[in-house]
């Protein structure tokens, strides 16, 4: 784990110099500590210290980066066991499996289906991350020539499937340029797997039959210079999978157990019969630990809740997910539609915009940027309050889209009513209903 | 290689609660370990889910919701009895939609001559859940927890601007109460202090802590669960160490992508969307500390019911 700021005070010259830019030793370990400031802002530092300060500020799980270019991802890197402890750092990364043994139309249609499932979501988009390229043939040659059409096909990461480096180096001739992830290196094979990540500098991934075995094989891979590790404990049912990648994180965490601070790669597409199963074992990993998960196909019925699961559990906890603001038409509103106004936090907008919709009453929700409060905090914060209300509405736009200029405000804002009277000269301001659940009511008796 | 396994310093264990009638009763609770940490601890009592029933024809169930029960769907009795039968339900949870003052506003009499009759044919326990309106489930809760005295049920949510008289009632005529607590484990707590001044026993409470499902959101009710089960299980808090019930059917099944049409905006088939939709939040659920987790299609139980196999397998 990371010194405290105290344990980081002993190790500074103390003379209080400033040249840091804060007054004080003690005021710049604190900063170190909470990763505000960087060690070399100090002149005096001794090496002692810049070494002992170096190893204890490295991550107790490594953060691996797979693939190039816009679609590079890093896995690892985690620091808590729980997310509101404080966050967890990289999404788990989706990988579809394309083998040797599929057909051309097979292989063409999973990397189109890589390529063009994407899903926005509160101004984010959301995707798969890489294609698995496995080795079924145990034909150097025929996994060359896959590896060399898929990477021309997609620029998404790659990795590397079978156990035979020649049939890895065979796919690296081909891709070596975009750090592919080398699947796996075994008790068998280290030294071999180890030569071929160091020549193309790419990331490694450790299989072990068990977690004791592949902690030896990453000390292995340790000493002969390979750093950028995923590991995989070789368990493939549910329970012993679990099980593994709880005890991985802790180990590496609570124990500070270097073998295993690695992000690891599970195989869901290895664990079911059916794709519906699958997917939640594939639920499972993005909640309880996995780096990277390996699919045997991409459906869009799958991929989609995974994807969304998987950026509820990766928000910031102390930062709320935020929608854009603007105006947001629902159920196709004309000039006369209803005009609603709430904040920008995204429950709030997702639970809004949906009673809306279900209420089948044309209308227009104008979305206020709150910096991600729901309408109570940011009224408290001084954030959802009339005169931002009244500026917001007037910038908005939503003038030119509606003949009438009637304004329904949340319940929690009632107090906010008479102030906006008077800061949106001409509007009526509408008291609406303070729950969500209320709204399709509420629309309905507007409208009869 | 020697692994330093690390342990969790466990010190409570959630309570052991029995739900439904004296007859044929299902413990809930138990565990004294983070969920499905079997390697830590014991998880004597699998989660349950149960099936969820409305006590009126649904108005806005997408296809795939309605085909399982499209033979019974006028009729909570039959719906009940076909979801224990074929699907296997362990527990019915009745949904009193029809009393939503905002919908058909049944009254607290009808509604509650329902309640008697699904309990009255049914013999796995029963959840009966209002509409999280406080003055209209005070009376139609209140009402059937005289109706159905004695049946053992399961009487929410109880709320804290709600709960004096619901959990008096509760406590009269024996029923479990659902602490019902808006997504913050402050809250929960005291609810349950208040349920604790009033008389309630603790095996006689579940806690709800309002979840949400994915595509809403479930990053809050998840770590809200997740602390729930920190508070009771390492710290010593006898007040969290009570079952988490998760109301989750209708928070997926009425979000927005259940209802698109296949493969709109690449989310694939819709039916199997919304199954996984529902099954893969309560996976999550399961994972951050649900005990009881309300669920509507059977497939989606199914899986989930394998997982919960699965993950506790010896």
């Amino acid at each position: 784990m990371a010194l405290t700021g105290i344990q980081i005070f002993k190790l500074l010259p103390k003379t209080n110099c400033g040249k840091c830019g804060v007054p004080t030793c003690l005021a710049f370990a604190m900063n170190l500590a909470a990763g505000k400031a960087e060690l070399s802002a100090c002149p005096f530092v001794t090496e002692e210290a810049r070494v002992q300060l170096a190893e204890a500020s490295a991550p107790p799980i490594r953060p691996v980066t797979i693939g190039t270019g816009v679609t590079t991802f890093k896995v690892g890197g985690e620091t808590v066991m729980f997310r509101h402890e404080k966050k967890f750092e990289n999404p788990t990364a989706i990988a579809i499996l394309i083998t040797d043994a599929m057909s051309d139309a097979e292989i063409t249609d999973r990397v189109n289906k890589f390529n063009k499932y994407t899903y926005e979501r509160v101004g984010l988009k959301l995707r798969a991350n890489a294609i698995a390229i496995k080795s079924e043939s145990g034909d150097p040659a025929k996994f060359e020539m896959l590896v060399e059409k898929i990477a021309k096909a997609t620029d998404g990461a790659l990795i590397l499937i079978s156990n035979q480096p020649d049939i890895l180096a065979a796919g690296l001739k081909v891709c070596a340029d975009r750090k592919p992830l080398l699947y796996a290196a075994t008790m068998a094979n280290a030294e071999a797997i180890a030569k071929l990540a160091r020549e193309n500098s790419c990331p490694v991934a450790a299989k072990g039959a068990s977690i004791e075995e592949v902690a030896e094989l990453t000390s292995i891979l340790n000493k002969a210079g390979i750093s950028d590790i995923v590991i995989d404990s070789g368990a493939r049912t549910v329970r012993q999978a679990f099980q593994d990648q709880i005890i991985i994180r802790g180990s590496a965490l609570q124990k500070k157990f270097k073998p295993l601070g690695f992000p690891t790669i599970t195989f869901p597409c290895e664990m079911a019969g059916n794709p519906m199963k699958e997917a939640l074992i594939a639920s499972m990993f993005v909640a309880k630990y996995a780096g990277i998960i390996v699919l045997s196909d991409l459906q869009g019925e799958v991929l989609f809740p995974l994807v969304v699961e998987r950026l509820n559990i990766f928000t910031d906890p102390q930062r709320p997910l935020a929608t854009t603001s603007g105006i947001y038409e629902i159920n196709n509103p004309n000039e006369k539609s209803p005009v609603l106004i709430t904040t920008n936090f995204s429950l709030t907008y997702f639970i809004v915009s949906g009673e809306i919709e279900s209420s089948k009453v044309p209308s227009y929700l104008l979305v206020m940027d709150t910096e991600g409060l729901s309408v109570m905090t940011a009224w408290a914060a001084g954030k959802f309050v009339a005169d931002l209300m009244a500026t917001f509405v007037k910038k908005s736009g939503i003038e030119g889209k509606i003949k009438h200029r009637k304004l329904i405000i949340p319940g929690y804002s009632a107090t906010e009513s008479g102030g906006l009277e008077e800061g949106l000269n001409g509007w009526e301001i509408m008291v609406g209903p303070r729950e969500g659940s209320h709204i399709p009511a509420y629309l309905r008796n507007l409208r009869d | 290689m020697a692994i330093e396994i690390p342990k969790t310093p466990y010190s409570g264990k959630v309570r052991e609660i029995k739900l439904g009638k004296e007859a044929k009763t299902i413990t809930v609770g138990g565990e004294n370990s983070f969920p499905f940490y079997v390697f830590e601890g014991a998880m004597p009592h699998k989660p349950r889910i149960a099936m969820e029933v409305l006590d009126s024809p649904p108005q806005e169930w997408p296809q795939a919701a309605i085909e399982p029960f499209v033979d019974v769907i006028n009729d909570p009795i039959t719906w009940a009895k076909k979801c224990i039968h074929t699907y296997g339900a362990e527990m019915i949870a009745l949904q009193l939609v029809s009393t939503d003052p905002n919908g058909m506003n049944r009254g607290a009499d009808e509604a509650a001559a329902v309640v008697k009759k699904v309990s009255d044919a049914i013999d796995v326990p029963l959840i009966v859940w209002g509409t999280a309106n406080h003055e209209k489930d005070t009376q139609v809760l209140t009402k059937v927890c005289e109706v159905c005295q004695n049946k053992r049920l399961i009487i929410g949510p109880v709320e804290e601007k709600n709960y004096k008289k619901i959990a008096a009632a509760a406590i009269g005529y024996k029923h479990t109460v659902v602490a019902s607590s808006p997504i913050d484990i402050n809250l929960a707590k005291q609810l349950n202090i208040l349920l604790g001044n009033l008389g309630v026993a603790d095996d006689m409470i579940l806690m709800d802590p309002t979840v949400s499902g994915i595509g809403y959101g479930m990053e809050y009710c998840y770590s809200v669960m997740e602390r729930m089960r920190m508070a009771g299980l390492t710290q010593q808090d006898e007040k969290l160490q009570l079952p988490i019930i998760c109301n989750l059917a209708n928070e997926v099944w009425k979000s927005k992508e259940v209802h698109l049409p296949d493969n709109e905006n690449n989310m694939g088939n819709a039916k199997n969307r919304g199954i996984l939709m529902e099954a893969m939040s309560a996976m999550a659920l399961l994972l951050a500390g649900g005990d009881v987790i309300i669920m509507r299609h059977p497939e989606a139980i199914k899986l989930i019911k394998e997982m919960v196999a699965d993950l506790t397998a010896s």
